[in-house]
C-alpha cells in the first residue's frame, strides 16, 4: 500500500472527524450531505435538500467568503446600474432559517473511499452524498503572458468581489481617449454573453466619462452569444467606439504583456490602458483534486441526477459539471440544483423521483433600458443535458419590450437570489 | 375618519351635482367599461354575480375598506393600509390606478398603471356604477375573464398532484417569488385553480405572448400543469 495524498487526507481527517465526534451528535443517524461551493448550485441545493427533507438530512455548506458576490449581475455594478452592496449576499438565513451548517473554510481534500472532505482549517466532514458546485478556475497558459499573478495589472474580474471592482475603478480612472482591451475566453467557459455584456457596461460609461475612448475585443471565438444583438446595440448606442477583432483578424493569437501594459495581435503590439484578461476555464479545482474531471478538466456527470459519471456518491452542479447542452449560467446551477436535490433525497430518504426538466435564461442589458435575453429548456438524455426548444431576443424589437426585458431581469434577480439565500 | 371625510366632501359634491345634471363629471363609463375589459377583466370581476378571482370582485368599492373583502388573499400591505383607515375613494383610487405601489408597496396586483389621467378617470367612472350609493348594482351578467382561451372541461377537472407540483414549482421559483412579491416578475401564488391553468393553456398554445412562458408551458402536460396549479393555489402570505 502506498500512501498518497488522498490516503493521507483520509487518514488525517478520520483523527479530526474523531476528536470532533462529541459536537455532531446532533447529526447522528441522519443522512449526511456536504455542499462545496456556495454559488447558485451549492446554496441552492442546500437551501432545497434542508427545506424539503423537513430536518431528515445534516445539510453542511463549505464556503470561503462570508458574503457572496454574485457574478451575474456584477457587469450591472461595473455599467453603474447596480451598487455593489445590492449584489453581495450572507449565509445567515439558510443557517438560523433552514438549520443548514455553514462553514466558512475552504475544502482541500476529498477522500471518495472514506467518503470524507478535509478542510483547510484541519477540520473534516464526513458525508453519505457530495454535492460540488465549486465554480471555474482559470487554465494556466491560456493568455501567453498572463498568469493569475498578473490579477492586479490586468484583472480578469471574472469571479465577482474585488476584482470586479477593480476593474471598476480602472475604467472609470483610464486616461482620456485611452483604450480598454477585452481579451475573450474560448468555449466553453461561465456566461457566455457575459464578456459582451461587460464590454456593452464598460462602453455605458466611457460614453459618459470619457467619449473618445476606445474599446477593443480580442476573440478567439468566430461568433458569440447573442452576437447579433449585440453588434445592432453596439452600432446604435456606442457607434464607433467598439472594434470586435474575430479569429481572422488574429484575436486567437494573441499575448498580453501586464508590465507594459501592451497586447501583442498576431505579433502587432499594441499599446492599451486597461486590460480585462477573462483566460480559458475549467471545472473549480476541488474537482480536480477530486478526480472526476476528464481531459478537458470539467467533471462529466449523469444527466438525469447531477451524478459524477466516475463517482456516484459526488454531484456535481453548474460551471464545473460537463452535462451536454446547458451554458455554464446561475440560472442553469439553480436549475440542476433543484434536479439534483430531489435526487439525493430520492436515494438518502427514499422520497419521490420525477423526471428531471432544466431550464436557463440568460438576460444582458447592451444600455439604459435596453436588456435582452436568450434562453432553453432542457430534459435528459442517457448521453446529455439536451436541448428541447428555445427562444431569443430579435434585433429591431421596440424600445418598450427591450424596456420591459431588462425589468424582467431584475425580477428574476430578486428571484433566484431569493431561492437560493432564503 | 375626520380627514378623510373632508376628502371625500368635495368629490361627493360634485358627483351630487353631476346626478342632478343626469351626468356625470368623473369621466366617461362607457368608454371605462372598454378599457375595464382590457386591462382589469383578466384579474377582476364587477357586477351582479361577480366572485373573487386572481384580483378580488370590485362591487362596492367605493367606501369601503381596503383589503375587507373576507375570503381573499390581500397582500400584507393592502391589509395593513385597510387597517391604518384607507378607505377606496376616487382620490385614492385614482393614485392607485396610475402606479399601483405608490400606494401599495407591495401589492399583489400586477399592474404597471394607467398614465393618462383621462383613461383612469374613466374607468373609476364605470367602477362607480357598481357601487350602492347612488347608483344599484345594474342587474347585467358579470363581466367575466375575457374568453381570451377555452380550456375543455376535462382539462380543468383534472385534480393535480401537489407534490408533484411542488417539485415542478422549483423551476417557475427562479423568478416568481414564493413570497408572492412582484419586483419586475408577476406574482403567481394563491390564484384560483381554474385561472393558473387557463393562463398556462394560454402560453401553451402561444395565444398569450411571453416567449419564455411560452417555452416552459410548452412542455409541460395538462396533468403537470394542473399540479402545479394545485400547488401554487396554497402558495400564498
Amino acid at each position: 500500500m502506498t500512501l498518497n495524498r488522498r490516503k493521507f487526507l483520509g487518514t488525517a481527517a478520520a483523527t479530526t472527524a474523531a476528536a470532533l465526534s462529541a459536537p455532531m451528535v446532533r447529526a447522528m443517524g441522519k443522512p449526511r450531505v456536504v455542499v462545496i461551493g456556495g454559488g447558485a448550485g451549492g446554496a441552492t441545493v442546500a437551501r432545497y435538500l434542508a427545506k424539503d427533507s423537513k430536518g431528515a438530512l445534516d445539510v453542511t455548506l463549505v464556503e470561503p467568503t462570508r458574503k457572496y458576490y454574485t457574478c451575474f449581475f456584477s457587469n450591472l455594478y461595473i455599467g453603474g446600474f447596480r451598487d455593489f452592496e445590492s449584489i453581495g449576499h450572507t449565509y445567515g438565513k439558510l443557517a438560523s432559517e433552514y438549520g443548514i451548517n455553514v462553514v466558512h473554510d475552504w475544502a482541500v481534500g476529498i477522500d471518495r473511499d472514506k467518503k470524507i472532505v478535509s478542510l483547510a482549517g484541519g477540520y473534516a466532514l464526513p458525508y453519505d452524498r457530495l454535492v460540488l458546485s465549486p465554480g471555474i478556475d482559470f487554465v494556466e497558459g491560456s493568455v501567453p503572458g498572463w498568469d493569475i499573478s498578473n490579477q492586479d495589472e490586468m484583472p480578469h474580474a471574472y469571479k465577482a468581489g474585488s476584482q470586479t471592482q477593480l476593474l471598476k475603478a480602472q475604467v472609470e480612472n483610464m486616461r482620456e481617449g485611452g483604450t480598454f482591451c477585452l481579451v475573450a475566453p474560448p468555449n466553453p467557459f461561465r456566461c457566455p454573453p457575459g464578456p459582451y455584456e461587460r464590454v456593452s457596461m464598460v462602453a455605458h460609461v466611457l460614453k459618459a466619462k470619457n467619449p473618445t475612448a476606445k474599446i477593443i475585443i480580442l476573440d478567439p471565438k468566430p461568433k458569440f452569444s447573442k452576437m447579433a444583438l449585440f453588434q445592432e446595440g453596439w452600432a446604435e448606442h456606442y457607434p464607433g467606439m467598439i472594434e470586435w477583432i474575430g479569429p481572422d483578424f488574429g484575436g486567437a493569437n494573441v499575448e498580453v504583456r501586464p508590465d507594459s501594459m501592451e497586447v501583442v495581435v498576431d505579433g502587432e503590439v499594441t499599446k492599451v490602458d486597461v486590460c480585462n484578461v477573462i483566460p480559458a476555464q475549467k471545472a473549480g479545482r476541488i474537482a480536480e483534486i477530486a478526480g472526476i474531471t476528464n481531459d478537458k478538466g470539467w467533471a462529466p456527470v449523469v444527466p438525469a441526477t447531477m451524478q459524477s459519471r466516475m463517482d456516484e456518491n459526488i454531484h456535481v452542479l453548474g460551471d464545473s459539471s460537463h452535462q451536454g447542452d446547458m451554458p455554464k449560467s446561475g440560472f442553469s446551477a439553480n436549475s440542476q440544483a433543484k434536479v439534483c436535490a430531489m435526487a439525493i433525497r430520492g436515494a438518502l430518504l427514499g422520497s419521490k423521483v420525477f423526471p428531471a426538466k432544466y431550464s436557463n435564461t440568460c438576460w444582458s442589458l447592451i444600455d439604459t433600458d435596453d436588456g435582452i435575453k436568450v434562453g432553453a429548456s432542457y430534459e435528459a438524455t442517457p448521453e446529455k443535458i439536451a436541448k428541447v426548444d428555445g427562444f431569443i431576443s430579435k434585433t429591431g424589437e421596440p424600445a418598450e419590450l427591450r424596456k420591459a426585458t431588462y425589468e424582467e431581469s431584475l425580477g428574476w434577480y430578486e428571484g433566484i437570489t431569493k431561492d437560493m439565500f432564503g | 375618519m375626520k380627514k378623510l371625510r373632508a376628502n371625500l366632501l368635495p368629490w361627493l359634491v360634485a358627483v351630487c351635482f353631476a346626478q342632478a345634471a343626469g351626468a356625470t363629471d368623473i369621466g366617461d363609463e362607457k368608454r371605462g367599461a372598454d378599457l375595464f375589459r382590457k386591462y382589469c377583466a383578466s384579474c377582476h370581476q364587477i357586477g351582479a354575480g361577480a366572485v373573487n378571482r386572481i384580483g378580488p370582485h370590485l362591487n362596492g368599492i367605493f367606501d369601503r375598506k381596503a383589503g375587507s373583502i373576507e375570503g381573499f388573499r390581500y397582500s400584507k400591505d393592502m391589509l395593513r393600509q385597510g387597517a391604518d383607515g384607507l378607505v377606496w375613494n376616487f382620490e385614492n383610487l385614482d393614485v392607485y390606478l396610475e402606479n399601483p405601489r405608490s400606494l401599495i408597496s407591495r401589492t399583489r396586483m400586477n399592474f404597471r398603471g394607467l398614465k393618462d389621467p383621462q383613461d383612469r378617470a374613466d374607468v373609476i367612472a364605470y367602477l362607480r356604477q357598481f357601487s350602492a350609493n347612488p347608483a344599484d348594482i345594474p342587474e347585467a351578467a358579470p363581466t367575466a375573464l375575457p374568453s381570451e382561451h377555452v380550456v375543455p372541461p376535462e382539462i380543468l377537472a383534472i385534480k393535480g398532484d401537489p407534490e408533484y407540483g411542488e417539485y415542478l414549482a422549483s423551476e417557475c421559483l427562479t423568478c416568481h417569488q414564493r413570497s408572492g412579491a412582484d419586483e419586475g416578475i408577476p406574482s403567481i401564488t394563491g390564484w384560483p385553480v381554474e385561472d393558473f391553468v387557463v393562463a398556462m393553456h394560454a402560453y401553451k398554445e402561444k395565444k398569450r405572448p411571453h416567449p419564455v412562458m411560452q417555452m416552459m408551458a410548452g412542455r409541460l402536460s395538462n396533468e403537470e400543469i394542473a399540479a402545479l396549479a394545485a400547488y401554487f393555489e396554497t402558495l400564498g402570505e
